[in-house]
């Protein structure tokens, strides 16, 4: 028994274990998803976050030790972010050919996105840090975190709404969609990529590479749009 | 593969030193991306081993918010206590930005198929 024990010290130790159990979580995660056939409710993000923060609070490991590993992975965030200029290229002609509609729509589903979450937050009794921390729920994570700051909001309770907001709109978005009757691939990542950045895209990119393309740009201008409209809504609102 | 794998770790470098200098309110990835976005407009075509790159990257996407997702066990006193402002806000709120973005982008997407035909 004490051997074990020396195997698990030296095993939790090293950031090894929570890489592989992330890749692990993340595999069994896929697997249910295509099993399900390929059904959003069955997401694999929000699968394999279930089972890890099953896994920690069993074995009592802290989030800080976790991460050391899993930090190796969250890096990559950074450079796939990059990488989205490639579908963006590609899909360039579209989307130059609907520059209005974009920045039309882009606005419009960005202030929806603020203003529905405020409100519905005060109507609740909702207290002012976790309106602040609501507020930027729709803008990718590291955006989001510096303007919840400057409004006074938690900056690590924001990064967990906005991942949160993220899963949530890759599960039930593309239903949301077909239900209302849209089919146009650019739309549908327009609107993924709005209300839930990047696992929103990630979702839209199993779709079509059109509407993957759409949700990355999408991602990226309601960050601009939402770190502009935020500060000036929140000054206006308080 | 390596001198693209380079070339987009530089353009997250260069993206991080404009943002923290200039001050900007985006984050440095995403001046990277127009960084590599700008090379790949002056180039005028996508080289095929960046494209590998990108692509083996992108299909992986959903994987890489897994460490920051399960940061959600740091809060889940502090949501707890505000269940229902939080969720209420989050599931609504949600739903209706992507209908109402998508919506309208649907419908200049029909008005611009009218024009034409």
């Amino acid at each position: 028994m004490a051997d074990l024990r020396d195997i698990w010290a030296y095993l939790s130790a090293s950031p090894l274990l929570h890489l592989t159990l992330t890749l692990a979580a993340f595999l069994i995660g896929t697997l249910i998803y295509k099993k399900s056939g390929s059904n959003p409710l069955a997401n694999p993000v929000f699968l394999a976050v279930a089972i890890l923060v099953a896994l920690l609070l069993l074995t009592r490991t802290s989030y800080q030790d976790y991460f050391d590993g899993a930090q190796f992975v969250h890096f990559l965030l950074g450079p796939a972010t990059v990488a989205l200029a490639v579908p963006l290229y590609r899909q360039f002609e579209r989307i130059r050919r609907s520059a209005v509609a974009i920045a039309v729509s882009l606005i419009t589903g960005s202030l929806t996105a603020i203003l529905s979450a405020l409100a519905i937050g005060y109507l609740l009794d909702g207290s002012r840090d976790a309106l602040a921390s609501l507020a930027a729920k729709s803008v990718t994570a590291p955006v989001a975190m510096g303007i919840a700051e400057r409004l006074g909001g938690l900056p690590s309770l924001t990064a967990v709404l906005v991942i949160v907001t993220g899963i949530f709109g890759a599960m039930v978005g593309p239903l949301v969609l077909t239900l209302i009757g849209i089919r146009d691939p650019a739309a549908r990542g327009l609107g993924l990529g709005t209300a839930s950045h990047g696992i929103g895209t990630a979702r839209a990119f199993q779709e079509t590479e059109i509407a993957g393309a759409f949700s990355g740009l999408a991602m990226g201008l309601n960050a601009l749009a939402t770190a502009i409209l935020l500060p000036l809504i929140w000054r206006l609102a308080t | 593969m390596l001198a693209y794998l380079t070339l987009i770790f530089s353009c997250q470098l260069a993206g991080e030193l404009i943002t923290h200098f200039l001050g900007l309110p985006v984050p440095g990835p995403v001046v990277g991306m127009v960084l590599l976005f700008a090379f790949l407009a002056l180039r005028g075509s996508v080289p095929a081993d960046l494209a590998r790159v990108a692509d083996t990257l992108l299909a992986h996407l959903s994987l890489l918010f897994v460490p920051a997702g399960v940061g959600v066990m740091l809060h889940f006193r502090l949501i707890a206590s505000e269940a229902l402002p939080i969720g209420a806000a989050l599931v609504v709120s949600t739903v209706l930005t992507i209908a109402v973005t998508a919506t309208i982008m649907a419908w200049f997407g029909r008005r611009g198929d009218t024009e034409k035909g």
